[in-house]
């Protein structure tokens, strides 16, 4: 049940002299359900409703998250604002003005056809566990699970200078996931594991996949890595798919051209950054092939959206152009703060936390490679299928990653099977050896559902799509 | 909050028909933040929040629910009736579930903490004269928590407390920094700014010019909160009784080849200090103290009721998730005075970051250092180190590398505020290994 609010009427129950007052409501509902092992472990709905009062008050801005979203509860979450802002405006790390907040209209609506509605709860559990006996294609998968989750998300936007934004998200989270086991001998296969299918899309997604086809595919893959050898050490070439890809430019990308990280505002959580702001417009952050774009328009993507959370029109950007960085991560605040060049990315959790910079779709645009033009290159590497491990240092340098699924290259051919596959290099290096591209036909649309930051925490969803890629001379490994 | 819990508690409770069964649970807080980046106000505010989580059993059948709880009893009524309604159509389309676990009465708790805390206009007067002039950067979390759950058989929990939590660094202008973490329920202004100082006093020693180690393997120092970021590895694919079944586990070289860690590793579920309720959202009660890790061998797993019936085994109560909430580990006889003489050539790490498993069946655990990491040599400190990444196994530095465990607890407080604010603590020691990999 979800209550309908006029937010512009709320605005109106305000009674402070702040210099900027605006009102942001947040509805989300997330309906997960899950079969494992043969049986339902989850089958719920849990929503989250109310709005963020926030002031601006010399030059600082104040905010009170509340769900009490009566006239009443409005005018007194304005005064608590108020008076946060007052107390620390003496202390300001910085005095902005209502340029902070510019004005938009608009709405956004999630491309979709067939909404949570239209599977019930019955025929959803039907198909999932349709999805598990396709996992199932052993004794030795000792565990099995197929998962699907709804997110409905609305949001709305209105303030003292007339901003007035409507967005309706509608989301789908899918997969699929088969392990097996020999004491403890233990791989997991997965569809991509919760960072696979994860898009603005409706239930017609379950009409267009071929989900028994991948079901048995993937409890095929965990029989095969069972049996597999530890991928090889040294240093050689390796091929990564899109879906690991999207991590990749998640950490080594994304997180270091956050401008408010770059500013230091994150030292004492997420970290800082190896980028400087005097880096934008000089660095060679890659090879000639790499282009970086920040993309809240492309369909289906996790992120996509007409404006940021601070009501910032969005359009896609170039971050990093033939391999030169040339713009940041910034929302506006972080505009005015550093002088830079941003994007709309200005983004909250929810109606409980204040926006920050984040990343939304950044994804790295096609090559002109085939696949087996990327693997005919290798004499000697690994390819590289599908996230299980990820780890990088505070300033988005030193970075290890390990995958669920490897194929040696051998002479440019894909051969043996390889269970444990990691790689670990430092990120400018890197990048910097990206020596080939996918094309189009390589193009993966991925994302996550919990990118966490900020202080207080937030997770937040956001998306990457990429071609599959090749890089040189990577330090690669196994498991123990 | 808890009459407001208790009536909607009580309203939904009468709604149910013969054979249905609601479980609730409660979170809720009031909360104030406060950012800081370089001892300035970044960001502010205050939030209230408080949820329902509706778990309702018919038919054989589970279905969850949850809503946002607005404190208008109008509102927060529909919300939960509709979620019945909702949850009672679905409970006649979902297949069964074998293993549901059916609610008990087996006794209600009811504890409030209170504090003379920080109020909230006076936090910010209060903190920023003692760090002037550092680049003191992070956060103020304060105020009031609360936990609850109640069931149709009319047991009911209920746990209130007041904390502040101010989690900050100090950074250097060459950007070596020192990470502290002031906590408590009654604020002490001098004792605040004692602990400040402290920190202010370390910061001096990364002044000195880091020094670039090579990768390899080391005699390695952890301070306890880098310890406590091991152990709370162990709430993910670790201790867990269902991962250990589902072949996702660390554990399972202990449990399937008898693997021993070190004798001189002991760790228990501890709730007897009270950082968080002893009930989980289920509402049932742990044991205070459940032993898991004893002499380096494995006594017990997390079994929560839903594993102890699919497995068949006894359950401790753990949360669904089957994480640790309030583990402690067993001190040694290692004074912290004479850690450096004991290194004597090698490491120092107060903190870790951003761990994960790199090969988990392996133990084998991969990070970075962080913050004050320091190279020893001789007995003493050099100077601080620049980053390095390591990728290790517990099996080792838990098991045949630990030489020496401090004799000192200190108890690291889950600051965590995702969502809502965290509960809970993790109490260590400091301890050293003879040898701990860095690969990066
Ligand atoms: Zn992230």
């Amino acid at each position: 049940m979800k209550l309908n609010i006029d937010i512009k009427e709320l605005l109106g129950a305000v009674d402070v002299p702040a210099q900027w007052v605006g009102i942001r409501e947040v509805y989300e509902a997330h309906t997960p359900r899950m079969i494992r092992d043969g049986v339902p472990v989850a089958n719920a709905r849990s929503s989250t409703h109310g709005i963020m009062v926030e002031v601006l008050v010399n030059g600082q801005f104040g905010y009170y998250g509340t769900p009490d979203m009566t006239k009443e509860g409005v005018s007194r979450a304005a005064k608590k604002a108020y008076q946060q802002a007052e107390i620390a405006s003496g202390h300001a790390l910085h005095h902005f003005d209502e340029s902070a907040r510019p004005s938009f209209q608009g709405e956004y609506r999630s491309p979709y056809t067939k909404n949570r509605e239209s599977l019930s709860a019955g025929n959803l559990n039907e198909l999932l566990l349709d999805a598990y006996n396709s996992l199932k294609v052993s004794d030795k998968i000792v565990s099995a699970s197929s998962l699907c989750q709804v997110i409905e998300t609305s949001f709305k936007f209105a303030s003292s200078n007339g901003s007035d934004i409507n967005q309706e998200f509608l989301m789908l989270e899918f997969d699929l996931s088969a392990t097996a086991a020999d004491g403890t001998n233990q791989q997991t296969r997965t569809f991509g594991g919760m960072r696979g299918t994860c898009r603005q899309m409706g239930l017609e997604y379950f009409d267009k996949y071929e989900i028994m086809a991948n079901a048995g595919r993937i409890g095929e893959q965990a029989l095969e890595l069972l049996e597999a050898e530890e991928c090889p050490t040294g240093e050689m070439d390796i091929v990564i798919a899109p879906d690991q890809m999207m991590l990749q430019i998640h950490e080594s990308i994304g997180h270091a051209l956050e401008v408010d990280r770059i500013l230091g505002d994150e030292r004492n959580y997420a970290g800082w950054s190896f980028v400087k702001l005097e880096d934008f417009g000089t660095l060679q952050y890659g090879s000639k092939l790499m282009n970086i774009t920040f993309d809240p328009t492309l369909e289906s993507e996790f992120a996509s959206y007409a404006f940021d959370d601070g009501g910032l029109k969005a359009t896609k950007e170039y971050l990093i152009k033939d391999g030169l960085l040339v713009r940041g991560l910034g929302g506006k605040e972080s505009q005015i703060r550093s002088g830079l060049d941003g994007v709309a990315n200005f983004r909250s959790s929810g109606w409980n936390r204040a926006p920050i910079d984040r990343m939304a779709n950044i994804n790295l645009e096609p090559g002109d490679s085939t696949f087996d033009e990327l693997i005919g290159q290798v004499e000697n590497g690994v390819y590289m299928e599908s996230n299980k491990s990820w780890s990088i240092d505070d300033y988005r340098n030193k970075f290890q990653f390990g995958c669920e699924y490897g194929k040696l290259i051998e002479n440019g051919k894909l051969t043996k099977t390889v269970k444990n596959p990691n790689y670990r290099a430092i990120s400018t290096p890197f990048w910097n050896s990206l020596k080939g591209v996918g094309n189009e036909d390589t193009f993966g649309i991925y994302g996550t559902p919990n990118c966490g930051k900020g202080e207080p925490n937030q997770s937040i969803r956001v998306g990457h799509a990429s071609p599959a890629c090749l890089f040189e001379n990577v330090q690669v490994f196994g498991g123990v | 909050m808890e009459q407001i819990f208790n009536k909607l508690s009580e309203s939904l409770f009468g709604q149910l028909n013969e054979g249905e069964h609601l479980i609730l649970s409660f979170d809720g807080e009031n909360s104030q933040f406060v950012r800081f980046n370089n001892a300035s106000i970044r960001q502010t505010g205050l939030v209230d929040d408080a949820d329902v989580g509706l778990k309702f059993i018919a038919n054989g059948r589970t279905c969850s629910g949850g809503f946002t709880v607005s404190g208008n009893f109008d509102t927060d009524i529909a919300r939960g009736s509709s979620e019945i309604d909702r949850m009672r159509i679905e409970s006649e389309q979902i297949p069964k579930d074998p293993f549901l676990v059916m609610p008990e009465n087996a006794g209600s708790s009811h504890e409030i903490k209170k504090a003379n805390g920080l109020a909230f206009e006076d936090a910010v007067d209060a903190i920023l004269p003692a760090v002037s002039g550092a680049d003191f950067v992070g956060i103020l979390a304060n105020g009031k928590m609360f936990r609850g759950s109640a069931n149709s058989l009319g047991q009911k929990h209920w746990f209130e407390t007041e904390s502040f939590c101010l989690d900050y660094s100090l950074v250097t202008p060459e950007h070596q920094m020192v990470k502290g973490c002031y906590a408590g329920s009654d604020w002490n202004q001098q004792d605040y700014e004692d602990y400040v100082k402290r920190s202010r006093d370390k910061l001096v020693l990364m002044e000195r010019k880091p020094v670039k180690v090579d990768t390899g393997e080391y005699r390695t120092w952890f301070e306890a909160a880098a310890v406590a970021d091991f152990l709370g590895m162990f709430s993910w694919n670790g201790i867990s009784e269902a991962s250990l079944r589902q072949g996702c586990s660390g554990f399972g070289r202990m449990r399937h080849d008898d693997v021993r860690l070190s004798s001189k590793f002991s760790i228990v579920e501890d709730f007897s200090p009270g950082f968080c309720p002893k009930f989980n959202s289920n509402g049932e009660i742990s044991p205070d103290t459940i032993s898991l890790i004893e002499n380096g061998s494995l006594k017990n797993t997390l079994v929560s009721s839903r594993s102890a019936k699919e497995y068949g085994v006894e359950s401790n109560f753990a949360e669904g998730g089957e994480y640790l909430r309030s583990p402690r580990m067993e001190p040694g006889s290692l004074n912290h005075n004479d850690v450096t003489k004991n290194i004597d050539k090698g490491l120092f790490l107060s903190n870790i970051h951003y761990l994960n498993w790199s090969d988990n069946a392996g133990g084998r655990i991969t990070g970075l250092t962080r913050y004050a990491c320091f190279w020893v040599e001789n007995g003493e400190i050099v100077a601080p180190i620049e980053t390095m990444r390591f990728d290790d196994s517990f099996y080792r530095f838990f098991g045949d590398q630990l030489v020496q465990v401090e004799d000192k607890l200190t108890v690291v407080p889950e600051v965590h505020t995702y969502g809502q604010r965290s509960l809970g603590a993790t109490t260590c020691p400091g301890i050293l290994v003879d040898s701990f990999a860095l690969t990066l």
